[in-house]
């Protein structure tokens, strides 16, 4: 398997990343914006999000309804995804049809026509997506939460948006929040598989470098620090099933306390993958909460979370609550773990532990060349590619005593957002 | 005189997926990697929820989660220790037919996940502790389940399509099935229904197929079970003579979800390629083919509303799911109607039939990317007794399928006077309740 990547930037801005990979006859393209719920401003969440889903609603080379069958006719897999810093659409094709998806991603980054008749369907599809959601019964109180964790950056708000700004939203938003962040110079195009690197670059070069440069306006540092005070929410609603949630101020990405926190997570609720493609994780019931919650009978499951993300974020844990147990019962319990981990090292082969599941994680995600595509530009959005080649490196760098520090700092009760979920007992 | 078929490398086929049955029943098949420094496995056993006595649905499924929970030789937290300590996973399951094994590792530890695997398997000891616990765990998803609107709508559906069936009966059971079981009926199944007999092991990854069958057959070759196993015969399922529907009302939901279809053709019936195919025309192709066409991208009322054909062993589903504003429910169910219709009086386009095809024939690497993807692959080959080379075949047997052939498979299956229909979600009727 190559592990050269060929690194380039177009005199447009465009940053392009190549690895030949000859392991399957595929290829996976992917074009990634620095654009997401985090550019958004009051009165326009979930704006990025919904640009996204004008991409397949034509230009007039590819009408709507042309793009997406072209890609399935060739056998291609396709998907686009809005998160919190970017946005980004991908094709895993033949690899003899790659031409049709370097094609179709530099004409709609700067041709989409945002159709008004389209915008108007547009707007129920993705009302009808933030509904499915909200059949979820913890996503009101994760809005909530996220609300509360955040007092002005737009982390605050979710990915989909406010239904309130979803019916407001026009068509010259949309088109106005488009050609302000697609273009080649906000840009990175990453492609792995089965190319040679001079003639893949020859066609990058053909399709995106006659594409014009626009400048994105400077964001502001909204960076926010941790809370001083404990937050607390509680909902009700229908079921049975009690839930707890905790959120904590986490550092970016590219702070070296991240690699910290993330061997944190892994020692208290079990290893995180960041793999996008690469099929699931690993079980996590040597973690700690684990065996103090589910192993006590606490609990019914826990599961953690870290994001990978240019500005400080959220990091998260969620508890189902056994029916015979209360959110405070575990959250005592909780907070003895964490004390724990204020006061007492980690003994150095838990750290080693970490390390080992990592370096599985990332075996299994490199099977799946989408899923090494995927990489070369995510990690790109929030730092370098570098920061995912040295990743286990990064964790096998931490110390127990920064371990200590690290959750001193992030995850004393003062810096947190408590949700609780309390299930209405049926009349 | 036909050309032989040439062999496309990258594609498993006889040339090297490897295989040996061991005197005791098990199958064992591997396809070697080297491209990656992992194994996938992946395995079945006929233990399936078809076995559970009424009162106690669920007990497969139970059993089968029970396994790891402490064996004569490891407890809960040392087989655990083992396994996350390497960064490896493994799991059981239970379906209608099977009970499953799925794990991965690193090269390296394949020795100690085969090893762990084979304990867990021959030697559970169904701890009163973790009996209770799961137990408890068991419930709460049920009761999690029971508040879902996809769970729902999709339970129901398989109810009224296949009533007093073993395919209409969630293999994870109900709570008061679940309250019936005892630790001792886990002891139970075990004994009588765990049985290398039909066994079918598979590995692909960084292994090379005889250190790969020495591992399984130095772990596995001395299980025998010597208890006949008794399988029903499964009743005859046929559809509605008029269309049934149920509609289970959940509150404060803001999308009702909708499962609706009918019948749809076993793994090994004849039509089941064409019923693929057409399939994908239906409600697959591009964004969501004919059904996603009209109910998303032209009336703009559901994210999602899409086909699926569920092949199986007896029988088979084929079903439309969508999710749509409570107020367009109706709208949403005589839309899909008219498509089904249309699909059941006309041939296919000439045009959507070769897209399709190429479709099919175009992703069939991209399915194969992963060992585990591949795993399955093969235990799909040996499930269904399609033969090694299926997969090298697979690109002329899409190509023949005929619009004459969907069309005779739409009209076998789907009836749009005898359809299933089920829905779960916020009622719009504020005196009905959950």
């Amino acid at each position: 398997m190559s592990i050269q990547i060929e690194n380039v930037t177009l005199p447009n801005g465009l940053k392009v990343f190549l690895k030949e990979i000859h392991t399957s006859p595929i290829i996976s393209h992917w074009v990634w914006y620095r654009v997401g719920s985090r550019y958004e401003t009051a009165g326009k969440t979930g704006i990025s999000h919904w640009v996204e889903h004008m991409q397949f609603k034509g230009t007039p080379t590819f009408p709507a309804g042309v793009l997406d069958r072209a890609i399935s006719r060739d056998g291609g897999l396709w998907n686009a995804f809005t998160h919190l810093d970017w946005t980004t659409f991908f094709e895993t094709m033949p690899a003899a049809k790659i031409d049709l998806s370097l094609q179709l991603e530099s004409d709609r980054m700067v041709n989409s026509l945002f159709d008004a008749t389209e915008v108007e369907s547009e707007r129920t599809v993705i009302i009808s997506e933030r509904e499915g959601n909200e059949n979820n019964p913890l996503f009101k109180l994760e809005e909530s939460m996220q609300m509360a964790a955040f007092a002005h950056h737009p982390y605050r708000n979710e990915v989909i948006g406010n239904l309130a700004d979803l019916k407001s939203i026009t068509r010259d938003d949309l088109y106005q929040h488009y050609r302000t962040y697609y273009n080649p110079s906000n840009a990175i195009v990453a492609i792995a598989g089965d190319f040679k690197i001079d003639e893949m670059a020859r066609k990058i070069e053909a399709y995106y470098a006659p594409l014009q440069a626009v400048s994105v306006p400077d964001m502001v540092d909204l960076r926010e620090p941790a809370l001083h005070k404990e937050e607390r929410i509680e909902v009700s609603g229908p079921g049975e099933t009690t839930y707890l949630e905790l959120t904590w101020r986490s550092p970016a990405a590219g702070e070296e306390d991240f690699f910290g926190l993330s061997v944190l997570d892994s020692l208290l609720t079990g290893p995180s993958s960041l793999n996008m493609f690469g099929g699931g994780g690993i079980s996590n019931k040597t973690s700690r909460l684990y065996r103090a919650l589910v192993e006590k009978e606490l609990a019914i499951s826990i599961n953690g979370s870290v994001q990978a993300t240019i500005d400080p974020y959220l990091y998260g844990i969620i508890i189902t609550v056994r029916p015979d147990s209360t959110p405070d019962k575990v959250l005592n319990v909780l907070d003895g773990e964490i004390n724990k981990l204020m006061e007492t090292r980690v003994p150095e082969e838990e750290i080693q532990r970490a390390v080992k599941q990592a370096r599985a994680l990332f075996a299994y995600g490199s099977e799946n060349i989408t899923n090494q595509a995927f990489w070369m530009g995510y990690s790109e959005m929030f730092a370098h590619y570098a920061w995912f080649e040295n990743y286990v490196k990064s964790l096998q760098a931490v110390t127990p005593d920064q371990l200590m520090s690290i959750a001193k700092k992030y995850l004393a009760p003062q810096h947190r957002v408590i949700g609780i979920y309390h299930p209405e007992v049926a009349a | 005189m036909t050309a032989p078929l040439m062999t496309n490398p990258s594609i498993p086929g006889a040339h090297d997926i490897h295989r040996l049955e061991l005197p005791n029943g098990i199958t064992l098949l591997v396809r070697s990697n080297f491209n990656s420094s992992s194994v996938s496995i992946s395995g079945i056993l006929g233990a399936g929820s078809q076995l559970d006595p009424k009162q106690k649905l669920g007990l497969a499924h139970f059993t089968s989660l029970a396994l790891m929970r402490g064996t004569g030789n490891a407890d809960f937290q040392s087989i655990f220790e083992r396994l996350e300590s390497a960064g490896a996973s493994l799991g059981f399951g239970a379906s209608v037919h099977n009970t499953s094994v799925a794990g991965r590792s690193l090269a390296e530890d394949l020795p100690m996940l085969i090893d762990t695997m084979a304990d867990c398997l021959l030697n559970p000891v169904f701890p009163e502790e973790y009996f209770e616990r799961l137990k408890s765990q068991l419930l709460t998803g049920l009761a999690i389940r029971a508040q879902d609107t996809a769970e729902m709508s999709s339970l129901t559906f398989d109810k009224l399509l296949f009533p007093d069936h073993p395919y209409g009966v969630p293999e994870d059971g109900y709570p008061e099935t679940i309250m019936c079981i005892n630790r001792q009926d886990l002891v139970d199944f075990h004994a009588h229904h765990y049985s290398p007999r039909n066994m079918v092991m598979v590995v692909v990854g960084a292994v090379k197929p005889q250190d790969a069958f020495a591992l399984f057959a130095e772990r596995l070759s001395t299980w025998n079970n010597q208890h006949p196993q008794k399988i029903e015969k499964f009743p005859a399922a046929d559809l509605p003579p008029k269309t049934r529907r149920e509609d289970v009302y959940l509150a404060e939901k803001s999308q009702t979800d909708i499962v609706m279809g009918s019948l749809g053709p076993r793994r090994s019936a004849p039509e089941y390629l064409a019923a693929l195919v057409g399939n994908n025309i239906l409600g697959q192709f591009g964004m969501m083919g004919r059904i996603g066409d009209a109910v998303r991208e032209k009336a703009g009322l559901a994210y999602y509303a899409s086909t699926s054909i569920n092949s199986w062993i007896e029988c088979g589903s084929w079903e439309v799911s969508a999710g749509v504003n409570p107020v367009n429910t109706e709208k949403a169910i005589r839309l899909i109607i008219d498509e089904l219709e249309r699909f059941r009086n006309e041939t296919v386009l000439p045009t959507e039939l070769e897209d399709s095809q190429a479709n099919f024939i175009g992703r069939l690497p991209l399915s194969l990317e992963s060992n585990s993807g591949v795993a399955n692959a093969i235990l799909n080959l040996e499930r269904f007794n399609l033969g090694l080379d299926y997969l090298q075949q697979y690109p002329e047997l899409i190509r023949s399928v005929t619009a004459v052939q969907i069309l005779d498979a739409a009209q076998k299956y789907l009836h749009p006077q005898r359809l299933v229909i089920a829905t779960a979600g916020p009622s719009l009727d504020k005196g009905k309740t959950a």
